[in-house]
C-alpha cells in the first residue's frame, strides 16, 4: 500500500468547513463568563492608582483583577526553549507598551469589554529603551539551542581584507507580527485544585508545565485540551499571559472562565519577529567564490527576558566558506518579548544573506544562479559533517527550468514590458531537520478499526492527515479506519509543535506504535487455533485493506475485525515511543529550496508587484504532497508579505504600536498573489535522517522568499533596497 | 463600546428631529465605519437612528443629472450602468474601496462621512484634537507616513479617506441635505471642511442634517473621468495618493479640465490653480507636469510622508495623459 505520500484531502476538512471543528473559544461549559483584559498603554513606568470602581459598578460584572487584588502566582519561567516570564498583575511596574494591567470578569462578553473600558489606570513614566539601533546590547550567551552567539572558524578579517571583491552592507528588517486567523484564546475552568484548560496552542504539554508553574500545582492537577489550532506560526508556541491571566480568573471567580483577545491584543502579549539590523560582508575571489563571510546580527528582546533572532545560523552552513563569523547581539528594549516566527532567524537572516550574496553576483558579473552554484557547501562546513541527504543543486535547476530563468536578461533595469520593470531574482532556501522524544497510542477494535492517539498538535497544516497516512499505512487499513485523536495532554506527550517537527517527531512515534499494534495483531492470530493463519510464521504475513493473509498464499488470512473479535477485550492498545538516536552526531540534517521571483515595477509610482513564483524544495520523504504543497506555498505567500506588505510600526517616541489591527498592519490579498506562483516537490530519499525519512516542511517555504523578490526588484530597477519591506517610497 | 440607544424610522423628518434633538445622537447607514470607531471607543454615541428604512436607496438618471440616493451601497453604484457612463471616475473609484463585502454594506453618503484612518485618531491612548479638541496632536512628530502635505494645520495633519469623493471633485458632483433648516445642495469641493483651528469639524453639515442623495450632472467633462489610486498592496487599501481627473479638449486645445486629489490632504482636494492652468493650452506631458507642480505649491512634507509630494505629481502626469489619450 502506497498511502503515505498520496496526495489525499484532509481527514479534518469536512469537519472545518462545516464548523463542526470546535475551536478552544468555541467551547461550550455550563456557568461560563467572559474576561477582557486591559492593557498599558505606556511603555516604561509604574501604575500609580487603578480606579476600578465605575468597571466594577458596571452591570454584570464579576471581578475586576489588577496587582492590587490578583492572586499571587509565579511570574518567572523555570526552563525550556518556549517557556517565558510573563506579566501577571503581580506588581506595579509596567514593562511594555499593551502589557496586560487588569482583568475584567463579567457574564457577558460584551459587558466585560464595556467594563474594561471603564478601568482608569493612572502611570509614573519612565523613559523607555526604544531603539534598536541606540540601545545598549550584549552577546546573548546562546543564539539558538547550544549555538554560541559568538561564533568563528577560520580567519575572517585577514580573509577579508585579501578578499580580490568586497561587499559590506547592512539590512534591516522590521517588527512582524503573527496574527494567525484564530487569535488566541482559553477557557479555564477548575474543579477543586484540578485545572483544565482548553487553549489555542502548539504545545499542550508545555502550556500545561507553564500553568503548574504558575499555580504551584503538580502538572498531572492540570490538563489543556487544544483539538484544532487556526493558525499559530510560533505565536501559540509558548504559554503567555492571557492563559495564566483566564485561569487565574476562573480560580478567582469559581466560575469557567473564557478569554479570547480581541485583533489589536495579537499584537500585544503573544510575541512577534523582532526587528534586526544584520551587517553581512563577503569576500570573494574574482571568480565569486567566497573566502569570507560576516554576519552580524542585533535584534531587540524585552527588558525581561531574551529571546535571540538566530538570524546568521544559516550563514554558518548554507556555503562552502572558509572563513565565517557571526555574532548575535541583543538590545533589551521596552518591548513586549520577541518569539519564534516561521522559520525564526532564517527568514530574517536569509533576506540578509541571499540579498548579499545578489549584490556579490553583479560585483562578480556572474548570473546570481551561478555564483550560488560555485559555492555551493557539499558537506556542512560548520558541523563538518556529511549532510543526511541534501538536494539543493536539484532545487536550482528544477525551479530554474520551472520558472524560465534563461529569459532572464543578467544587466539589471534592461527588461521592459510596455512601460514597467521587468526584473527576475533567485534566493537559496534552507531549514534545520529537528526532531523531539514523541509518544503515540494505537488502539486496535473488533470492528476493525484503529483510534491513534497522541499529545500533538495539527496547527492547519495537516498532521491529523498525515498521521492517519502513516497510521494506515502501517496498519494495513484504509485511512477511513483510522481516528486520530491529538491536542490533550491526557494523551501520550508530544513536543511543542515548532522547528518544523512535528512530523519527524511524532509521526515515527505513530508508526512504531501501529508496527506493534499490527504485530501483536498477528500474533494473535498466529497462535490461535480458531485463525487460518495459525502456527504460521510472521515473516510469512503482509497486511492490506484490514486483512492479514500469507504472502504466497494470499487466499489463507484472517482480518483484524475477526481476530480482535476473538479476544477476551475485544481491543488492543500499543504504545509507540520515539526518539532521536544519534543521527545528530553522523549528519548534518537541513532541508533546502531555491526561490524565484519576476516582478513588475512602475518606474515612476514605485508600485512592486510579482507576478510569478517558484519554489523548489527538498525535504525528503513527502507524506502528502497535496498538504505539503500548501505548506510550501503558504510559506512563500508570506514570504512575498514579508517583502512588500508587513511591518509593525511603533511610535519612536512613545513606544506605542500603532498598527495593531489589520487595515493598517498590511498582509497580501488574493490580488497581490500570482496565479502564476507554484511550488514544485524535488524527490529526495534520505536513509540517514529519522526511519521515515521526513524533514519538516512548515518553515522552509518562507526561508529566502523575500529575498528573491527583493533581488528581483533589484534587476528590475536598479535600485537596492536593504530595508523590508519594499515600498514605494523607497523606489522613486 | 458603550452602551447605546437604538432606534429606527422610515421617516426622515422623524430622523432629522431626533438626531437634532438630541447633541449625542448620530445616524446610522452602513455602519462600517461608525460601528468599528464605536467599538474602538472614539465614537460614543448616545443614540443610534437607524436610517436604512428611509426611501433614499435609488439611483435614477434624469435628464441632465444621475441621482444617487444617500443609501445606494457602494457595490450598487459602481456597477450601475448611468454611473458608469455618465461618471466613469466615480464607479473606478468605489470600486477601488474597501473590499466587496464592505462595499456590499457602505452607503455613498456614509462614504462622505467616513472619518480620518489616523492612527492617532483611532486610537484613543495618544493625543488627537480631531477626537479631544486641545490635547494636541502626536501624528505631526510621529508615524505620518500616511499623512497629509497640504492643508494640514498645526492642529492636524489627516487625510480623508475616501475615494469616491476625489473622484466627486472630477464630475462637478452637488450633495444633497435636508436638516432642521430645510433642504439645501452643497457643491462637493464645498462640502468637506479644513481642520484649522477645529479639526473636529469636518463637513459644513450641520448637527441633525441628512444627506438625501448625490446628484452628478451629465457631461462631456464628467464622462471623460478617471480616478487612479496608488497603495501599498493591490486590492482593500486606502490610498497613499490618488487622482480623479477630467479633461475635454477642443481644436487641440484643453476646453476644461477637473482634477482632485485624494491621499495628501485633510479633505478631498480640488487642485483648482492646476486646472486653471490647463485650460487653453495643448495637452502635452510638459503642460501635465506644469499642472503637477502647481497641484503641490506649499505642499509640507512631515518627514515619512515626504514622498507623496514627488509621487502625486507623477500620478497627476499619468492620470492626464490617460485622460487626454
Amino acid at each position: 500500500m502506497n498511502l503515505v505520500g498520496a496526495p489525499i484531502d484532509r481527514v479534518d476538512g469536512r469537519r472545518k468547513i462545516t464548523g463542526t471543528a470546535r475551536y478552544a473559544a468555541e467551547t461550550p461549559l455550563p456557568g461560563l463568563t467572559y474576561a477582557v483584559m486591559v492593557e498599558s498603554t505606556i511603555p516604561a513606568g509604574t501604575i500609580a492608582a487603578v480606579d476600578a470602581a465605575a468597571a466594577t459598578r458596571a452591570s454584570g460584572v464579576i471581578a475586576v483583577l489588577t496587582y492590587e487584588n490578583a492572586p499571587k502566582v509565579e511570574q518567572h519561567k523555570v526552563a525550556g526553549m518556549t517557556d517565558r516570564n510573563l506579566p501577571l498583575l503581580q506588581d506595579r511596574i509596567v514593562r511594555y507598551d499593551r502589557q496586560p494591567v487588569a482583568v475584567v470578569v463579567a457574564d457577558t462578553f460584551e459587558r466585560a469589554t464595556d467594563a474594561a473600558s471603564l478601568v482608569r489606570i493612572r502611570y509614573d513614566t519612565s523613559v523607555p529603551a526604544l531603539s534598536l539601533a541606540h540601545g545598549s546590547g550584549y552577546h546573548p550567551e546562546h543564539s539558538h539551542g547550544d549555538e554560541p552567539s559568538v561564533y568563528e572558524r577560520g580567519n575572517v578579517d585577514a580573509a577579508f581584507a585579501g578578499a580580490d571583491v568586497k561587499i559590506d552592507r547592512t539590512y534591516t528588517t522590521p517588527v512582524e507580527h503573527h496574527n494567525p486567523m484564530e487569535p488566541h484564546a482559553t477557557v479555564a475552568t477548575w474543579d477543586g485544585d484540578v485545572l483544565t484548560v482548553y487553549d489555542a496552542t502548539q504545545g499542550v504539554f508545555g502550556t500545561r508545565s507553564r500553568l503548574a508553574v504558575a499555580f504551584g500545582i503538580p502538572p498531572a492537577n492540570v490538563r489543556v485540551v487544544c483539538p484544532f489550532v487556526g493558525g499559530g506560526f510560533g505565536s501559540k508556541g509558548s504559554a503567555w499571559a492571557h492563559t495564566v491571566l483566564a485561569a487565574m480568573a476562573a480560580r478567582a471567580v469559581k466560575r469557567p472562565v473564557k478569554l479570547v483577545l480581541a485583533r489589536p491584543q495579537m499584537f500585544g502579549s503573544v510575541g512577534y519577529r523582532p526587528a534586526t539590523i544584520q551587517r553581512v560582508t563577503l569576500g570573494a575571489k574574482r571568480d565569486g567564490t567566497l573566502v569570507s563571510t560576516l554576519h552580524e546580527v542585533r535584534s531587540q528582546t524585552s527588558i525581561f527576558d531574551e529571546f535571540v533572532e538566530p538570524s546568521a545560523e544559516l550563514t554558518k552552513m548554507l556555503y562552502a566558506v572558509p572563513n565565517v563569523r557571526t555574532i548575535n547581539t541583543v538590545v533589551p528594549l521596552n518591548a513586549a518579548t520577541p518569539t519564534f516566527m516561521r522559520a525564526p532567524g532564517e527568514s530574517s537572516g536569509s533576506f540578509a544573506l541571499e540579498s548579499a550574496m545578489d549584490e556579490l553576483a553583479y560585483a562578480v558579473g556572474l548570473d546570481p544562479l551561478e555564483v550560488r552554484l560555485r559555492n555551493h557547501a557539499d558537506s556542512d562546513p560548520s558541523k563538518q559533517l556529511p549532510f543526511s541527504s541534501k538536494s539543493l543543486r536539484e532545487c536550482y535547476s528544477v525551479g530554474a527550468e520551472r520558472f524560465g530563468w534563461s529569459r532572464r536578461v543578467p544587466r539589471a533595469r534592461s527588461m521592459r514590458d510596455g512601460g514597467l520593470l521587468v526584473g527576475m531574482g533567485v534566493a537559496s532556501a534552507t531549514y534545520p531537520t529537528n526532531r523531539s522524544a514523541a509518544s503515540a497510542l494505537v488502539r486496535l477494535s473488533s470492528d476493525g478499526t484503529a483510534h491513534v492517539f497522541a499529545g500533538t498538535q495539527d496547527l492547519g497544516t495537516g498532521a491529523y492527515t498525515v498521521f492517519s497516512q502513516v497510521a494506515a499505512e502501517e496498519l494495513g487499513i484504509p485511512v477511513s479506519s483510522v481516528r486520530f485523536e491529538l491536542g490533550d495532554t491526557n494523551f501520550p506527550m508530544g513536543p511543542v509543535s515548532g522547528g518544523s517537527q512535528t512530523t519527524a517527531s511524532v509521526g515515527n512515534a505513530v508508526s512504531v506504535a501501529a508496527r506493534s499494534a499490527r504485530d501483536r495483531a498477528i500474533g494473535l492470530a498466529l497462535g490461535d487455533p480458531q485463525s487460518s493463519l495459525h502456527g504460521h510464521d510472521a515473516d510469512a504475513i503482509d497486511v492490506r485493506d484490514g486483512r492479514i493473509f500469507l504472502r504466497d498464499r494470499p487466499d489463507v488470512g484472517d482480518t483484524y475485525a475477526a481476530i480482535l473479535g476473538r479476544h477476551p477485550q475485544g481491543e488492543i492498545e500499543e504504545r509507540g515511543d520515539a526518539r532521536p538516536g544519534d543521527e545528530k552526531t553522523a549528519f548534518s540534517m537541513h532541508a533546502f529550496g531555491a526561490q524565484f521571483a519576476e516582478v513588475r515595477v512602475d518606474p515612476e509610482l514605485g508600485t512592486v508587484r510579482v507576478v510569478k513564483m517558484v519554489g523548489a524544495f527538498a525535504s525528503g520523504r513527502i507524506l502528502n504532497a497535496k498538504t505539503a504543497r500548501s505548506q510550501y506555498l503558504g510559506g512563500m505567500v508570506w514570504g512575498l508579505s514579508m517583502a512588500l506588505h508587513e511591518i509593525t510600526r511603533t511610535d519612536a517616541r512613545s513606544g506605542r504600536i500603532m498598527n495593531a489591527n489589520l487595515a493598517d498592519y498590511l498582509v497580501p490579498v488574493n490580488k497581490d498573489v500570482p496565479s502564476d506562483f507554484e511550488a514544485y516537490i524535488v524527490p529526495e530519499d534520505d536513509p540517514n535522517v529519522n526511519p521515515l525519512g521526513v524533514k519538516g516542511i512548515g518553515e522552509i517555504g518562507i526561508v529566502g522568499a523575500a529575498a528573491a523578490i527583493a533581488n528581483a526588484v533589484y534587476h528590475a530597477t536598479g535600485t537596492r533596497v536593504r530595508d523590508l519591506p519594499i515600498q514605494p517610497e523607497k523606489l522613486v | 463600546m458603550r452602551p447605546f440607544a437604538y432606534t429606527r424610522t422610515a421617516s426622515s423628518s422623524a430622523a432629522v428631529a431626533t438626531v437634532t434633538a438630541d447633541r449625542d445622537a448620530k445616524f446610522l447607514a452602513g455602519g462600517t465605519n461608525l460601528i468599528d470607531l464605536m467599538k474602538d471607543t472614539v465614537e460614543a454615541p448616545a443614540l443610534l437612528v437607524d436610517i436604512n428604512a428611509l426611501p433614499f436607496g435609488d439611483i435614477v438618471e434624469h435628464r441632465t443629472f444621475v441621482r444617487i440616493g444617500a443609501l445606494a451601497r457602494m457595490s450598487d453604484t459602481a456597477d450601475h450602468p448611468a454611473v458608469v457612463r455618465i461618471a466613469p471616475a466615480v464607479a473606478e473609484a468605489l470600486l477601488a474601496s474597501a473590499s466587496p463585502q464592505l462595499r456590499n454594506a457602505a452607503t455613498i453618503g456614509g462614504n462622505l462621512m467616513q472619518r480620518t484612518r489616523c492612527a492617532y485618531f483611532r486610537d484613543v491612548a495618544t493625543a488627537c484634537n480631531k477626537r479631544e479638541p486641545g490635547r494636541g496632536c502626536a501624528a505631526i512628530d510621529g508615524i505620518n507616513r500616511q499623512h497629509a502635505v497640504l492643508g494640514g494645520s498645526r492642529d492636524c495633519i489627516c487625510v480623508h479617506p475616501s475615494d469616491m469623493a476625489v473622484a466627486l471633485l472630477a464630475v462637478d458632483a452637488i450633495v444633497r441635505t435636508r436638516g432642521p433648516r430645510g433642504e439645501r445642495s452643497i457643491p462637493i469641493a464645498a462640502f468637506h471642511t479644513l481642520p484649522g483651528d477645529t479639526p473636529q469639524i469636518e463637513t459644513v453639515l450641520e448637527h441633525g442634517e441628512l444627506i438625501v442623495a448625490v446628484d452628478i450632472p451629465i457631461s462631456r467633462l464628467a464622462s471623460t473621468s478617471t480616478y487612479v489610486k496608488v497603495r501599498d498592496r493591490a486590492s482593500y487599501e486606502f490610498a497613499l495618493v490618488s487622482v480623479g481627473a477630467a479633461l475635454s479638449v477642443r481644436d487641440g486645445k484643453i476646453a476644461d479640465a477637473r482634477l482632485g486629489l485624494g491621499g495628501i490632504a485633510p479633505k478631498p482636494w480640488r487642485a483648482l490653480a492646476s486646472e486653471r492652468a490647463l485650460i487653453g493650452v495643448a495637452p502635452s506631458a510638459a503642460a501635465f507636469e506644469r499642472a503637477a507642480e502647481i497641484a503641490v505649491g506649499g505642499a509640507r512634507g512631515y518627514g515619512h510622508n515626504d514622498f507623496k509630494i514627488p509621487l502625486v505629481k507623477r500620478l497627476i502626469v499619468k492620470s492626464l495623459a490617460s485622460v487626454a489619450a
